[in-house]
């Protein structure tokens, strides 16, 4: 994983709450085998018409949004099915910070799995943002959201933190708890399946 | 102080603890699909990595199997593709496989249970939201993503947060528990906290409207855990879950011992805290069916589509959602739930197509046929299921009402396979997930029981399912 970079970029403003993964990226597209390409299909049927045209109404078709970083959405993002293929659509399209008052919990796992920065706010502070029109900046190293008027702080876990920090392979660090897990499987008493 | 269930079993499960962050806690049963692994398996590939526990790790193909004719090839190539690449990363790291011809083959959280594989106590996840089915069994079932599958494989661990306690107690008697089912318990307890209600928290459903639940209708339970927002939910296993695991085809030799281990470990203890609370009196709920794009917009039969303003109490982005719901599902408030009429009528998924599901449905279409304007499928959880509704006559009574009756697969809970909603069809729907196009895009999906989705395929609309003669 790459390590998180500093992100400045004007905000993409979506309105609405309870926004599920189905509609992040619906169902037809998670037969590809692979992590890449699924940014053409984020909000698939809320961007496209039946004819695959773009819909006006919606802020993505918008352009100026256009190469936005920061998505702000409304409350429990990201909830529903488990598909990572949400979080590879939003980076692969371009988003590298999503900020809501809340989020589902397996979506904001997956975020840090990929270098995608969740932030959690008080839904009055989210709404100021969505407003905003101007660039921002988003600082994690000291968890600042710097925007033309003010320094909005936000917390994240350590741990977390330093993942995205150092694009650590996850896997690669558990390994080094190898004899543990060793230990803890000698003595479990739970039997194979087979 | 006492520990909670959850809190037993996570305790049970650490191999790392640190003082702040997240714990490495041990899998005991990874079950794998063919849409959240085959990134996963090539991550492993990439690094040289092995399956480090093969022999806890079982795999299906369920999310976009076809369910017509299995003699058939798969028409739609990207499904087959990924139903191959299943096959071959099983093969390549030595993972059992129950592949489309397999009798054991079906929707992961159908088999599983009914193989004995899941097991009181212990960890277990898979790639789909849904894991939290297997809680019903008293493990700790969580749903992940496709790192964390690829985590599994590699480890047998991952690294979690630990989840709060939160105690929902069912108490009372249903006075007609044929007509208001475990689906309408979980459906009126996400319309009370909402489908954020459970976030950060591991559900424990107690009280006696749990303990009379058979075990298939806990799985109902603990299946919609995750619309709540839970990260998983669980019952204290009783000699109805022991009962239900004896003798089935993957329970272990020890299975008496572990039953004596389980007896004296596997409850909450009275001192224990919650850090959550809430309590659903059933005796007097009524049937629930769902009138808008997430399963907390759901009210009952009894009632009318509700006003935005209503549903909202207050809150400005409620209501905009619910705005935007009636729209989707075309729908205007004040609409008696019961005139709403349907095109469509779906038995099936990993929330109610176990054998009870298609036994209860099948005494309403008994010697009835389906409405006209109605088009009505059974999609049986698994192979086995399907296997013993037939030996039960089952099947044919579901034909003769002119239902179509299906193989087994997840098929149009989210329509990945050729089961979907054309554009602006409403489909009364035993699934999990009423979200926008879920059951295709432009679909309307009303959820509800498999006795209520049943009595609409007759009616053409819903009824008050308490109200039908079935002596």
């Amino acid at each position: 994983m790459e390590p998180f970079k500093p992100v400045e970029s004007i905000v993409t403003p979506l309105d609405k709450v309870n926004v599920d993964t189905d509609q992040i990226v619906p169902k037809q597209f998670l037969k590809l085998v692979q992590k890449t390409g699924f940014g053409k299909f984020l909000f698939y049927n809320w961007r496209y018409d039946e004819n695959e045209n773009e819909k006006d109404d919606f802020v993505l078709n918008d352009s100026k949004f256009d190469g936005s970083q920061i998505l702000v959405a409304g409350d429990n993002f990201g909830c529903g099915s488990s598909r990572e293929h949400a979080v590879w659509a939003l980076q692969d399209y371009g988003f590298a910070v999503i900020i809501a008052p809340s989020f589902a919990d397996i979506f904001f796992s997956n975020c840090f799995k990929n270098g995608i920065l969740p932030i959690s706010l008080e839904q009055k502070i989210v709404e100021k943002l969505q407003l905003d029109v101007n660039s921002m900046k988003i600082d994690l190293e000291n968890q600042n959201i710097i925007t033309s008027s003010e320094t909005i702080p936000f917390e994240i876990d350590p741990h977390k933190k330093r993942i995205l920090l150092e694009g650590l392979d996850d896997i690669a660090q558990t390994l080094q708890f190898e004899k543990k897990i060793s230990e803890f499987e000698k003595n479990s008493k739970v039997p194979s399946v087979l | 102080m006492g520990k909670t269930l959850f809190e037993k079993i996570w305790d049970s499960h650490t191999v790392v603890e640190k003082s702040t962050g997240p714990s490495l806690i041990y899998i005991d049963r990874h079950l794998v699909h063919e849409v959240t692994s085959p990134q996963a398996f090539d991550g492993l590939r990439m690094n040289n990595r092995k399956v480090r526990r093969p022999d806890l790790t079982i795999a299906t193909m369920d999310h976009n199997v076809p369910t017509n004719d299995r003699s058939l090839p798969i028409l739609d190539q990207t499904s087959a593709v990924q139903i191959q690449t299943l096959e071959k990363n099983c093969n390549d790291f030595g993972i059992k496989l129950f592949d489309i011809n397999s009798p054991n083959q079906g929707i992961v959280h159908v088999i599983g249970p009914q193989l004995g594989i899941t097991l009181p106590g212990t960890t277990i996840v898979c790639g789909d939201s849904h894991t939290s089915t297997h809680g019903a069994f008293g493990a700790l079932a969580l749903g992940i993503g496709t790192s964390e599958v690829e985590h599994v494989l590699a480890s047998q661990t991952l690294w979690l947060e630990k989840p709060k306690p939160f105690e929902i107690r069912i108490e009372g008697k249903r006075k007609n528990p044929y007509a208001v089912t475990a689906k309408d318990i979980v459906l009126s307890i996400i319309k009370n906290i909402g489908t954020g209600g459970g976030t950060g928290t591991v559900v424990e459903y107690r009280g006696q409207g749990i303990t009379d639940l058979s075990m298939e209708q806990r799985m109902t339970i603990c299946n919609m855990s995750i619309e709540a927002g839970a990260r998983a939910g669980l019952i204290a296993p009783d000699e109805k879950t022991f009962d239900y695991l004896r003798d089935r085809q993957y329970t272990p030799k020890n299975f008496d011992s572990l039953v004596e281990y389980w007896k004296e470990n596997l409850k909450t203890d009275n001192d224990a805290k919650f850090e959550k609370q809430f309590t659903l009196q059933i005796d007097d709920i009524a049937p629930q069916v769902s009138w808008g794009t997430n399963p907390g917009m759901t009210c009952d039969v009894t009632d009318s589509v509700p006003s935005p303003d209503d549903f909202a109490k207050g809150d400005v982005n409620q209501k905009k959602g619910a705005e935007k719901a009636l729209d989707y599902m075309d729908l205007k408030s004040g609409t008696p739930i019961t005139d709403i009429k349907i095109d469509r009528v779906f038995i099936g998924s990993c929330t109610n197509a176990r054998l009870e599901d298609l036994i209860e449905a099948s005494k309403v279409v008994k010697d009835q046929k389906i409405s006209p304007n109605v088009r009505a499928m059974v999609v049986p959880g698994s192979q086995m299921v399907k296997q013993q509704a037939e030996e039960m006559g089952l099947d044919k009574i579901f034909t003769d009402a002119n239902f179509e009756w299906r193989e087994a697969g997840c098929s149009m809970c989210l329509g990945m396979n050729p089961d979907i909603l054309a554009p602006g069809e409403r489909c009364a729907s035993t699934s999990n997930r009423n979200f926008e196009g879920r059951q295709g895009t432009g679909g309307r999906t009303h959820l509800v029981s498999p006795v209520m989705a049943a009595a609409a395929a007759i009616e053409g609309h819903f009824v008050d399912v308490r109200e039908l003669d079935l002596s």
